[in-house]
This record gives structure tokens, C-alpha cells and sequence, in this order.
């Protein structure tokens, strides 16, 4: 073993109590990083997945139109007061089908399904309610939002007159499996639909709104025959959506907007709980290194007759730095271990403790490998580095001061 | 075994630039491979000075240090600190061992920590040493668990364990009985007659100054006397052999050294 391990081991061993202190400071400062990251890690999760619960990760659809006013080439001046935008008419895309292929065939696209949304109402005896006419293609709308396993009645059926609505649309029109349903368009067509199942999407818009029903009738009620409004896709990475977005934009000449676009604030609200957690970290780092530090410089001034008597027999400069650098780099790594442990364990616990009524955890943290590593490298890098300038101060004693003063 | 192992000529040790202490004032000493040498004085003469720059523990403001033949001043500090884990070995006042370490980790951790490696006959040296010392049965207890004699013998041994030329000790039965310093004085006198290695004493105790070869006096960062052989006699003021105190230090017969205006 390399002597200066033997005398830093034997210095750490001897401090008994001091060290137990710094090793548990350390630990509990990476518990405390592993705990939260996994934490905010787990509430961001469940904030993004609850709302691409009732959304595409991107929405191909086509380019608002715009007003593109003349100008006189050669003159400055402006001609015109005012330019009044256009309003958008529905315009559906009306290749779907290459649409569609270009957007599957994009790297990172995992699903890619075609959709007709349109206004209409929900019409039963006197009640009319506005909804969301939403054709899809059973088949390939389940990789976009599965709705199979959201019904809280009847089974999944969609196709020919038969339709799903949510469960607050279902409350509201006091209807359930088996009822029929009227749309009615502002054009005035109208189809009558059976109802074969309730989903609740934990949405209240959705749930209100949605009436889902095949493509092919939804195409007939909006009077866009064949063409779709949207295109609907899913990317591996959830993050990745924008990126991914752009290419199928590029692809498809059509704008592609992701949900990051669609949710803007909760981007926001997601990076501010992540760099308020890294601040965090970022202090129980510091509060550690400095308790780490603050023991160190305590154990040099004990141990300057020891450093002394080692100077003095010819140990280096180098070898009395090395004592103390390597006493920081053991107690992160003991306290690291430990830390981890402690950090899984606090996350297991809380797991397992806040469940929802059914029993599963409200929220699903989980300890992931790359997070253990993560808070380890960091609390070993600034273990290490607080062991610096104690180190420094124990390599500078002069052997002939402390011999003779100790 | 003429060639000295210390060769200083005018050392010159000042403290706190110009307007400083001049504790050394021009010391000629030189030491030759096993003599074994007392160096005395009154407090403040400037022997522990003297000592430390003789340990390279500290450096001379002025003059040329040789140890083992090596020129001292032409070093930097590491290479400083590799001669002197290599040919000198120390044995302080207060003993200074380990604490945390045991009797045998005492004798060969400075040394071992210094070379950064061990093998099976540095550990049998270590041990043959302890032996020597008389301290083979106590090997494995706790440092800190010793008698003050115990103590000051391991700290003997750590002090010859890397062989070196020379060991330089400072007041090492200072805070010893009569009967212990005794003891111990054999055992630096056994190991200095074993091992050929020269040793210089700095002590207050006439008894032990008695029993060197050799006495050197110094006084206010000069040296006084230099005599050799047990025919130095007693101290003319005083009639007691090597005298210490103040006023025989002072008395007419030795010359006094000038204090600079």
C-alpha cells in the first residue's frame, strides 16, 4: 500500500469521532442531493406525462396563411396603414398519406397517426353542448394517446357510428354505453353516433369536450373528404420533441409545432424546479466541503508534530500534500456510499409510503445508476477539493517549528 | 574514516533581516564518521540553531554546509529533504513518536513513508533494532503506552533505522531521571560503536557531556572550545568537569566572545 494511504487511513482511524462526523456530513449531503434529485425528477415526470396524457408530442399541421402586402420596389415609404391578417380557415392537409409517411420515417418518430379535428355540438333532447369533433384511426391513434386503457366504461370501439366521450360529457348529457348521440356541425350536418365507451383523461377540457369517432365520418361531418387536419406523432425522447419537430417540419414543408411550443409555461415551470433544486444541491455541496474542510484544518493543527517528525525523517513535501487530499477523496468515498444508501433507501421509503387510494405511489421515484454516480463524482470531487488547502497548510509546516513548539 | 561527515565552515544564521538576531556568528564544526560528539552551552548560545541547520531542517543565512560530502547550499528543498531522510537521523527532547502507530510502526514508518516502499528487511531491521534497544517483547503495544525511557528508546531506534551518517540529538535525556538518562546513553553508546554512526549531542547535563568523546562549547553563536579526548579536565573556574553554568561560561579563562556595537 502507497505510505501515504497507510499514515491517512491511520490519521482518519485515530480522529475516530471527527471522522465519523465528516464522513456522516458528507453522507447526508449526497442522500440529500440523490433524494431531491430523484424527487423533483419523479414530480416532472408526472407533470409531463400527465400532460402528454391528452396531447401529441407533435402536431404536423398546415402553415397559417398570411398577408403578404405589395411595396412599390423602389420607394421607402410604406404604402399601405395597416395589413390585416387573414383569418384561418380550416384547411386540411390533403395528402395525408405522404404526409403521414414522411412524418413516420423522420428519425425519432415513434408513432405517427392522422387526425380531423373540427367544432361541433353534442346535441341530446334539449342539452347541446360544444365539443371537439376528433377523427382518428383506432389502429395508430393508440401510440399517440391510449385511449384502451383511460375508458372507465365500455371497451374501445371506434369505427362506423360508433364513438367514445369523456366522462364529464357523459355526465353532463346523462349518457352512457349504448346511448345514442347527435352531432350537429355549424354547417348544419349531422351524424347520430353510438356511444361505446367513457374514457376520463384526468383532463377536465378533455373530458368535456372529446367525442372521438373514425376518420372517414369525422371527414364527412367537417366536409374535408380524405384530407386530415393534423398529422399526430410521438418521439422516443420526450425532450427531443422540439428538435424533432424542425426535421419533420423540413420534411413535410408543413409547420410542426411540439408540445414544449404548446406548453410553454410548463417548460418554465419545470426548468425554475430544476435549477431552485440545483441551487439547493448546489449549497448542501458547499456546507459539506466546508465541514469537510473546517476537520481537516483541525487535524492538521493536531497532527503538525506527527507531519513534523515525518518531515523531518525525509518524508516530501509531495507525500505530506498526498495525506491529506487522499483523507478528503476517503471520506467521499465512504461517505458517498453511504450517502447513496441512505439517498435510495429515503426514496424507496417515500415511494412506498405516499400512496394514492389504489395503492400505487402518487408519485413513481425511481434512483436510476447515472443519479447514484452523478452525486457521488460531485461529492468526491469537492471532498477532495477541501482537502486542498488544509493539505497545503499541513505540506508547508516546517518540521523545525513544530518539533521544537509542537 | 578521516573524511568528516558535517563539514560547516562560518556559519552564519541571522533572523529578521539586518536589524535581526544574529544567533550564529560564524561556526567552524566538523564531525567525522563515528565520533561521538557533545555540543554545549548556556540557553540562547544558538545550539539548537546550530542543530537544526546541521539537520537541514533550516537553512544558513551565510557559510557552506558538506554533509556526506554533498554541498548543501547548491540544493533545493526536496532535494534537501531526500538527504536528509538518508543520512541523518534525529532523536528529540520530547521523544515526538507516533501515537496512533505501534512501537514497531514508530521504528519504520518515518522511513518507510520517506522512501515510499517496504520489504522484509527493513521490517527485520527495524525489529533487530528494537531488539537492541531492548524493546523486542514490546513491539506491538501502542506508543503513547510506554514509560518516558521506553519512549526515548524507540525513538533511538527510529533514529538509526535508515543508517544514516550521522544522528543529531537535541537535549535527548532532558526530561529523564538520572537512571534512565543513564540507560539511555548506553544505548546511544552501544549503537554508535555498533553502526559507526557519528552522533551529536546537545545537552544540558554535564554527567552525560562527560562521557563523549568530544565537547564543544558554544557561546552567544560562537564556539568557545572544542576538546577532545576525557583529559578536557575540570572546569577551571569551577572545578567540576564539563561546567555549564553561566558564570564559568563567562569567567576570564574562556575567551569571551564579542558582542558585535
Amino acid at each position: 500500500m502507497m505510505p501515504a494511504l497507510t499514515i491517512a487511513l491511520r490519521f482518519l482511524k485515530e480522529g475516530r469521532q471527527q471522522t465519523a462526523l465528516i464522513v456522516i456530513g458528507a453522507a447526508v449531503g449526497v442522500a440529500v442531493m440523490v433524494f431531491l434529485s430523484a424527487l423533483i425528477d419523479a414530480v416532472q415526470r408526472d407533470l409531463i406525462d400527465k400532460t402528454l396524457g391528452t396531447q401529441a408530442h407533435i402536431v404536423v399541421k398546415q402553415r397559417d396563411e398570411v398577408a403578404r402586402p405589395l411595396y412599390e420596389p423602389r420607394s421607402a415609404e410604406r404604402l399601405l396603414r395597416a395589413i390585416q391578417q387573414p383569418p384561418q380557415r380550416l384547411r386540411p392537409i390533403l395528402n395525408a398519406k405522404t404526409v403521414l409517411e414522411q412524418t413516420r420515417s423522420t428519425p425519432d418518430v415513434q408513432a405517427a397517426s392522422p387526425v380531423a379535428i373540427g367544432a361541433g355540438f353534442a346535441v341530446r333532447g334539449e342539452a347541446r353542448k360544444a365539443v371537439a369533433i376528433t377523427g382518428i384511426e383506432p389502429q395508430t391513434y393508440l401510440g399517440i394517446i391510449d385511449l384502451s386503457v383511460r375508458l372507465v366504461r365500455g371497451s374501445y370501439r371506434v369505427g362506423g357510428s360508433d364513438a367514445l366521450i369523456g366522462v364529464e360529457l357523459a355526465r353532463q348529457l346523462g349518457l352512457s354505453v349504448g346511448d345514442k348521440l347527435r352531432l350537429l356541425t355549424t354547417e348544419k350536418r349531422t351524424v347520430v353516433l353510438n356511444v361505446t365507451g367513457v374514457f376520463d383523461l384526468e383532463n377536465k377540457d378533455a373530458n368535456e369536450r372529446w367525442v372521438v369517432l373514425a376518420l372517414a365520418v369525422a371527414q364527412n361531418l367537417l366536409d374535408i373528404p380524405g384530407g386530415v387536419t393534423e398529422v399526430d406523432a410521438v418521439v422516443a425522447n420526450v425532450f427531443d420533441a422540439r428538435e424533432v419537430a424542425a426535421k419533420v417540419s423540413r420534411r413535410t414543408g408543413l409547420s410542426a409545432e411540439s408540445w414544449m411550443d404548446r406548453n410553454a409555461q410548463l417548460l418554465v415551470a419545470l426548468s425554475s424546479q430544476d435549477s431552485s433544486s440545483k441551487t439547493i444541491q448546489f449549497f448542501v455541496v458547499l456546507a459539506v466541503a466546508l465541514g469537510i474542510a473546517s476537520v481537516l484544518f483541525v487535524s492538521v493543527v493536531q497532527k503538525s508534530r506527527e507531519i513534523g517528525i515525518l518531515k523531518a525523517f525525509g518524508t516530501s513535501t509531495r507525500t505530506v500534500l498526498r495525506v491529506f487530499l487522499l483523507q478528503g477523496l476517503i471520506v467521499g468515498v465512504v461517505g458517498s456510499l453511504l450517502g447513496c444508501a441512505l439517498g435510495a433507501g429515503l426514496s424507496l421509503l417515500f415511494r412506498g409510503a405516499v400512496v394514492g387510494p389504489d395503492g400505487r405511489p402518487t408519485l413513481p421515484i425511481e434512483v436510476p445508476a447515472e443519479l447514484l454516480l452523478g452525486a457521488s463524482v460531485v461529492a468526491i470531487a469537492s471532498s477532495v477539493l477541501a482537502g486542498y488547502l488544509p493539505a497545503r497548510r499541513a505540506a508547508r509546516l516546517d518540521p523545525a517549528v513544530v518539533i521544537r513548539y509542537g | 574514516m578521516d573524511e568528516p561527515i558535517l563539514k560547516a565552515q562560518s556559519l552564519v544564521k541571522e533572523y529578521g533581516g539586518s536589524t535581526g538576531a544574529r544567533v550564529l556568528r560564524g561556526v567552524d564544526v566538523s564531525l567525522r564518521r563515528g565520533e561521538l560528539a557533545a555540543l554545549i552551552g548556556p540557553s540562547g548560545s544558538g545550539k539548537s540553531t546550530l542543530l537544526n541547520i546541521l539537520g537541514l531542517l533550516d537553512r544558513q543565512t551565510s557559510g557552506r554546509l558538506q554533509v556526506d560530502g554533498v554541498s548543501t547550499s547548491e540544493l533545493d528543498d526536496d532535494e534537501l529533504t531526500a538527504l536528509r531522510g538518508n543520512a541523518i537521523g534525529f532523536v528529540f527532547q520530547f521523544h515526538h513518536l507516533l501515537s496512533a502507530f505501534t512501537v514497531l510502526e514508530n521504528v519504520y514508518m518515518p522511513h518507510y513513508v520517506a522512501v515510499g516502499h517496504v520489504d522484509d528487511a527493513m521490517m527485520a531491521r527495524a525489529r533487530e533494532l528494537l531488539s537492541r534497544v531492548g524493546l523486542a517483547d514490546l513491539q506491538r503495544r501502542k506508543a503513547s503506552d510506554l514509560s518516558g525511557g521506553q519512549q526515548q528508546r524507540v525513538a533511538i531506534a527510529r533514529a538509526f533505522m535508515a543508517r544514516p551518517a550521522v544522528v543529531l540529538a537535541d537535549e535527548p535525556t532532558g526530561n529523564l531521571d538520572t537512571e534512565t538518562a543513564d540507560e539511555v546513553f548506553d544505548v546511544f553508546r552501544a549503537l554508535n560503536t555498533e553502526e559507526g554512526t557519528a552522533l551529536l549531542v546537545v545537552t544540558h547535563d554535564p554527567r552525560l557531556a562527560d562521557r563523549c568523546d568530544r565537547i564543544v562549547r558554544i557561546v552567544d553563536g560562537l564556539i568557545v572550545s572544542d576538546e577532545t579526548g576525557r583529559s578536557q579536565g575540570p572546569c577551571r573556574a569551577c572545578g567540576y568537569g564539563p561546567c555549564l553554568a553561566e558564570s564559568c561560561l563567562r569567567s576570564a579563562d574562556i575567551p569571551r566572545p564579542l558582542l558585535r556595537p
